[in-house]
């Protein structure tokens, strides 16, 4: 039995093996299930915590992601991604269970300060230092990790779900406007605020050279 | 509409996010492309965009509490059956099919110990004062059986009749108010007493008057 993470490094057998997987279980080798989703794990999480922002919630409603997904599994066809069909279903779960427990009340200072007009108003940007590209390899650092996730936290929920569906699961513009069941308008619209506001609020973080604190750039800053 | 040859910064952030997506029209990326060559604004804005895009895309952006996968993992074991080697989904078999193949072993020696008759109650018991070519009257919705104008018969609409032979060989059971006079003879030892609580047991059952054949 192959490694999940020797299966994502090579797409193609990656596809053959899940499908593989997939039929396997649909078929009742049910002890076969954990191995189809263990690749997406991290995938599921950040999906949950990115709509709940609570770590406990955000794990539990991961957990009853999977389960549902399996007691679905034979309604997944083929011709739909599997990792894209248990994103969706993690989405649901959570949206769900944000209005059950009505932790929407603790977005209300947020949903007030930007509502539909201030998503409609267009966004500026405030900070136009000179970037350049960041190495993949600062973020090795936990500390940028961390930097990034903290900024990730601060900007609103809207624009932060769409972000984390779109630009960190990699769905695309209309599978996310499916999965938060908005327009494509509307997802286009709030992955630019959000790009834009995460591109101001890690500038703070460009001129303090948390970026920078990299072995390999030491007293030679790439930009 | 955009009019792409003289693009300012505005509509240029305004489509940054599609740029970056190669979601623009070709004019439109043309245009935007000398844009960017002339303003280090935008080239700016531009640059953070695409280092927002690829840092939070990185695979090392997803982090999960300590333990997280082996909690999934239990949690599935626990709900799914993960672990082991299939053997829930064998004993979601087995179970039912091991109860099935006991009824039928049950009622197939049920069936051997009464000469082939299946007892139609578990209560009944041959009555064997009870002269087998006796005329009696049985009913559905009753497992007792009856002489004809017995006040206790049980939904007379549907009584017919027949021999207490068949009636015993039925299953059916002898009323002990109608038929009390062979049961009386026939009360001799435990299993006469068995047939008088058995039959009495039935009667409550279905709401009838019966007399007890032990005592008064």
């Amino acid at each position: 039995m192959s490694e999940p993470g020797m299966v994502l490094n090579n797409p193609v057998q990656a596809g053959g093996r899940e499908q593989d997987l997939i039929l396997s279980v649909q078929r009742g080798q049910n002890e076969l299930f954990y191995e189809l989703v263990r690749p997406y794990e991290r995938r599921v999480y950040a999906a949950a915590l990115a709509i709940l922002r609570n770590e406990h919630d955000a794990e539990d409603a991961a957990q009853e992601a999977m389960l549902k997904a399996f007691a679905n599994i034979r309604q997944f066809r083929a011709e739909a991604r599997f990792s894209t069909w248990l994103i969706q279903i993690t989405v649901n779960e959570a949206l769900m269970r944000r209005r059950r427990e009505r932790t929407v009340v603790m977005e209300g200072i947020d949903g007030r300060r930007s509502g539909r007009d201030d998503e409609e108003r267009e966004y500026a940007p405030r900070d136009f230092a000179d970037w350049r590209e960041i190495p993949s390899e600062a973020l090795e650092r936990k500390e940028v990790r961390q930097r990034l996730a903290e900024a990730l936290g601060t900007i609103d929920r809207k624009y932060r779900e769409v972000f984390v569906l779109r630009d960190m699961e990699h769905l695309n513009i209309q599978e996310t406007a499916e999965a938060l069941g908005i327009t494509v308008a509307s997802v286009k619209t709030r992955l630019l605020r959000a790009r834009l506001m995460l591109r101001d609020l890690l500038a703070a973080g460009w001129e303090q050279g948390w970026f920078s604190r990299l072995p390999f750039e030491k007293g030679n800053k790439p930009w | 509409m955009v009019d792409q040859k003289m693009l300012n910064c505005e509509q240029v952030w305004r489509e940054i996010s599609n740029y970056v997506d190669g979601d623009v029209e070709a004019g439109l990326r043309s245009a935007m492309d000398e844009h960017f060559r002339t303003c280090k604004r935008c080239a700016s804005v531009l640059a953070g965009t695409r280092n927002v895009v690829q840092l939070y895309g990185d695979e090392r952006m997803l982090e999960v509490p300590a333990g997280f996968g082996q909690r999934l993992e239990k949690r599935l074991a626990k709900n799914v059956a993960v672990k082991g080697s299939g053997w829930s989904s064998w004993a979601a078999w087995l179970v039912p099919v091991a109860a099935l193949l006991l009824i039928t072993g049950s009622v197939l020696l049920t069936n051997s110990l009464s000469g082939g008759h299946f007892l139609r109650s578990h209560h009944a018991e041959p009555a064997n004062h009870i002269p087998p070519d006796l005329v009696v009257v049985v009913s559905d919705g009753s497992k007792v059986f009856h002489v004809a104008g017995c006040p206790f018969i049980h939904d007379k609409a549907s009584e017919r009749t027949t021999t207490a032979k068949e009636a015993m060989r039925d299953g059916y059971v002898p009323c002990t108010r109608c038929l009390r006079q062979y049961l009386k003879t026939g009360l001799s030892g435990r299993a006469g007493v068995e047939v008088a609580e058995s039959a009495g047991a039935e009667a409550e059952e279905e709401g009838e008057e019966v007399l007890s054949a032990t005592g008064h």
